[in-house]
């Protein structure tokens, strides 16, 4: 890897996030598995261990999931610069295509049959969105923590019913998320030390 | 300024969605369709729906979308740099920090416990979309007499096929999109 030129290896990391954005569908969750195939298994840049490590940080950051991974795997491998490239692979594609599908929209959304195939469409929607509410859940539930279920219950009612800005959600179930936290790893230090 | 009203909210929403593409959807419900009302719940839903049967990032392909339905090609670019731009400094920072101490215990705590908040405000953005694709309406109380029935069958496949034969989001899409062009020009 040493003899690899930094061409090189900008030119690898955009045609690698640029074909896994371009022709991937189903969002983050697909397309993590498939960079850490070509990434570790296939350029065998990053190993294994550290691999997962990335992608347990892209996870814990803001935004989408696949963006996140690929800005870790861009930094890992070239710093900023290398960051930069990656996060550039990882929009364009979407960017081009949904630009053009935009256009296409304005120009077929009226149409009588194009109407019906989104009106369809809504409904297959509303099941894809129903099942990741559900898987999302069960893992909340199945844990079997009270204070993450009550949180759940909590946002849930504040949401819908009193219909809370999100942002105040997000503030107070961070502040309980923060506390408990140090709270577990306080019992965690004090189990080793014992 | 539009463009600049476009990247600030789109920033908001990349900086604010924790969990991925899904945890951006009560966002751009509520900033788009509340706050700023630049889109409708029915073009929120179409935004929804293209995104999920294009390739990439739900949330980028979102972004980009409605940035131009809001303000043409510059503010699908705007949006999509708006709603990156968060991850690419937070994302960098949190490396910075974890090639440094090989520590993100602490992140990783806040974030699990942001997570159970996050799937109840995706529930309620799942709500509206339920409500408006069986009711064509998005809030409650609804009007039973307004149920569409063949949404309601649709949906329950699309439900089933997914439980029972892990069918992925891109082929429910599809199916009850050929099977709304059929059905609905039928009846």
């Amino acid at each position: 890897m040493e003899e690899m030129s930094k061409k090189t290896l900008y030119t690898e990391l955009f045609k690698s996030t640029f074909f896994l954005s371009m022709f991937t569908f189903g969002g983050g969750y697909v397309i993590v598995p498939l960079m850490e195939k070509k990434f570790v298994k296939e350029l065998g840049w990053i190993n294994e261990d550290e691999m997962l490590d990335l992608i347990a940080l892209g996870q814990s950051s803001p935004g989408p999931i696949a963006v996140n991974t690929s800005i870790l795997v861009g930094y890992r491998m070239a710093g900023v610069k290398g960051a930069m490239v990656t996060v550039l692979g990882t929009i364009i594609p979407p960017l081009l295509i949904m630009t053009a599908l935009a256009y296409i929209y304005i120009a077929v959304r009226d149409n009588a049959i194009v109407n019906n195939v989104l009106l369809g469409m809504q409904a297959g929607v509303a099941a894809i969105i129903v099942n990741v509410v559900y898987n999302m859940g069960k893992r909340i539930v199945v844990k079997k923590k009270i204070i993450p279920i009550l949180v759940m219950i909590a946002a849930l009612i504040a949401g819908i019913v009193y219909q809370v800005n999100i942002l105040w959600l997000l503030f107070f179930s961070g502040i309980i998320g923060a506390l408990t936290t140090f709270w577990e790893l306080r019992q965690k230090d004090e189990g080793d030390t014992q | 300024m539009i463009y600049l009203n476009l990247l600030f909210s789109f920033f908001q929403i990349g900086l604010l969605s924790f969990g991925g593409g899904y945890a951006a959807l009560p966002l751009i419900e509520q900033e788009l369709i509340h706050n700023q009302g630049w889109i409708t719940n029915q073009q929120f839903i179409d935004v929804l729906t293209l995104s999920e049967m294009t390739p990439g990032p739900i949330a980028i392909n979102a972004a980009t979308f409605s940035g131009n339905q809001i303000a043409g090609v510059l503010g699908g670019v705007v949006a999509t740099v708006g709603v990156t731009l968060p991850s690419v400094i937070i994302v960098q920072l949190l490396a910075y920090f974890y090639f440094k101490y090989k520590n993100i215990e602490i992140v990783q705590g806040i974030i699990q416990g942001l997570r159970p908040a996050v799937v109840a405000l995706i529930a309620s953005a799942g709500l509206t979309i339920f409500l408006t694709a069986m009711f064509g309406q998005s809030d409650l109380p609804v009007d039973l007499s307004t149920l569409n029935y063949v949404s309601i069958i649709f949906f329950a496949l699309g439900v089933f096929l997914m439980r029972k034969f892990k069918a992925s989001p891109i082929h429910v899409i599809i199916l009850t999109g050929i099977l709304g062009g059929i059905v609905y020009s039928i009846i």
